[in-house]
């Protein structure tokens, strides 16, 4: 891969409204595939015409079929947001490092997710879930503005079935919500972790994630049990601009996910 | 009025850790409480003079706002405390409780508490680490609320 690597074209194939703002889209390749992409993995998505932006993966791994959920929060993401089925993308990648749930094997896996950060996760939930018997505990722990925000909604219970503990939690309920009410740290006491038998992978704004981290650490659990998905200005993908860098690392390759022994620093400091 | 079974009791985080004889003596002066989902622990306002140690089950603590419906502000599970207002200067609870789920817990009178912190000051040192410790986190968790981590950023592509 090179910084000259053009797209490789993609078409909608499906997109479903997450939240009034969000929205998952399901890419199929015109021509060639690119390698599936493993959890945690991003890749840039192009919106021809408009610009490109790295959007992590969020479905099954390994597939030549891309899943992607997507925030509109500027002029390419909302281009991609209004796409609709049969609409070309660009697409380059996969790039990044991945979750390597696997590692929890024989133990206990705990995702930690706040709001949008739920997207990254869900694909090493899936391959969890797939391989269930090879995991003692699979939690999930999931913060979110509001019920109204919150993401794959049709899917927890579906979760819950595959054998998953998953607990919910929102900033601000509304009258219908009968859920918790707080932030996603207030969870993990009651999570019941096995501090030197449990990986915890957190996905989520980098103060939630800081926070979280603390908590387990809090609760016994060392930094290299925990890792997390940082997110810079990543644009070629390949290492070479430099505008993803966070301290000594580019996040495009040596990221997104860090182990927190590494990133525990990083996020401290005020300025990198 | 059911006493606790003490080792069970001793195995909430409240009192996890403490030496025995002062379990002993708080276990003595609790009572097992069952409270149905949907009963009213207490409103705003009102006394405060109890502490609520949640085995199960689901607390929201909320507020009548003019204007609104009532307002969950967070809610409790297990392993949690409930009921800190007994300890202002002014005992009144600030929200009111409601058990969202049914709940199961032990039930300690704040006169109670206060009576064994006053007879023996270093169990009252070590309770009140503990409750401190759990009003901290409290005003840590309000603090990142008040950050509203998830709203948009301000610029992105």
């Amino acid at each position: 891969m090179t910084l000259t690597e053009a797209p490789a074209g993609y078409r909608v194939r499906d997109r479903v409204a997450e939240t009034r703002d969000t929205v998952t889209l399901t890419l199929e390749p015109v021509s060639a595939a690119l390698p599936g992409p493993q959890p945690g993995q991003f890749t840039m998505l192009y919106a021809f015409g408009v610009g490109e932006v790295p959007i992590s993966v969020s479905g099954p791994a390994g597939l030549p079929v891309l899943t992607h959920t997507i925030r509109s929060v500027g002029a390419v993401t909302r281009a991609l947001c209004d796409a609709a089925p049969g609409h070309l993308v660009g697409v380059r990648g996969p790039f990044g490092t991945t979750w390597d749930e696997a590692d929890a094997a024989g133990q206990d896996l705990l995702l930690v997710a706040g709001g949008i950060g739920l997207a990254p996760l869900r694909p090493a939930l899936l391959a969890a879930l797939a391989a269930r018997d090879s995991y003692r505990q699979v939690t999930v722990l999931i913060g979110a503005r509001s019920p109204s925000e919150l993401l794959y909604t049709l899917e927890l219970d579906r979760w819950r079935t595959a054998g998953a503990r998953v607990e919910v939690t929102v900033d601000k309920g509304d009258a219908a919500w009968r859920g918790d009410v707080g932030v996603v740290t207030q969870l993990i006491r009651r999570a019941e972790i096995v501090p030197d038998e449990t990986i915890a992978l957190i996905c989520g704004p980098e103060i939630m994630m800081r926070l979280t981290a603390q908590a387990l650490q809090a609760a016994g659990m060392t930094a290299d049990r925990i890792r997390v998905s940082l997110e810079r200005n990543m644009q070629c993908g390949v290492a070479e601009c430099g505008h993803c860098q966070l301290g000594p690392l580019l996040l495009c390759r040596d990221g997104p996910v860090v182990s927190y022994r590494v990133a525990e620093t990083l996020l401290a400091a005020r300025e990198l | 009025m059911t006493r606790p079974e003490l080792a069970e009791f001793a195995t909430h985080p409240f009192v996890r850790g403490l030496a025995a004889g002062y379990v002993e003596q708080l276990a003595d002066r609790a009572d097992q409480v069952e409270i149905a989902a949907g009963q009213r622990i207490f409103g705003e306002l009102g006394e405060a003079r109890g502490l609520w140690l949640i085995r199960s089950g689901r607390v929201a603590l909320d507020l009548q706002v003019p204007g609104r419906q009532r307002v969950v502000v967070e809610t409790l599970g297990p392993g949690d405390e409930l009921g800190l207002s007994w300890l202002a200067p002014v005992p009144r609870w600030q929200f009111g409780a409601t058990a969202e789920l049914a709940v199961d817990a032990w039930a300690l009178s704040s006169a109670a508490v206060l009576g064994l912190c006053d007879a023996d000051h270093e169990l009252g040192y070590q309770l009140t680490r503990r409750l401190l410790t759990t009003a901290i986190a409290r005003l840590h968790a309000a603090r990142i609320r008040i950050l509203d981590l998830y709203a948009l950023p301000e610029s992105t592509p």
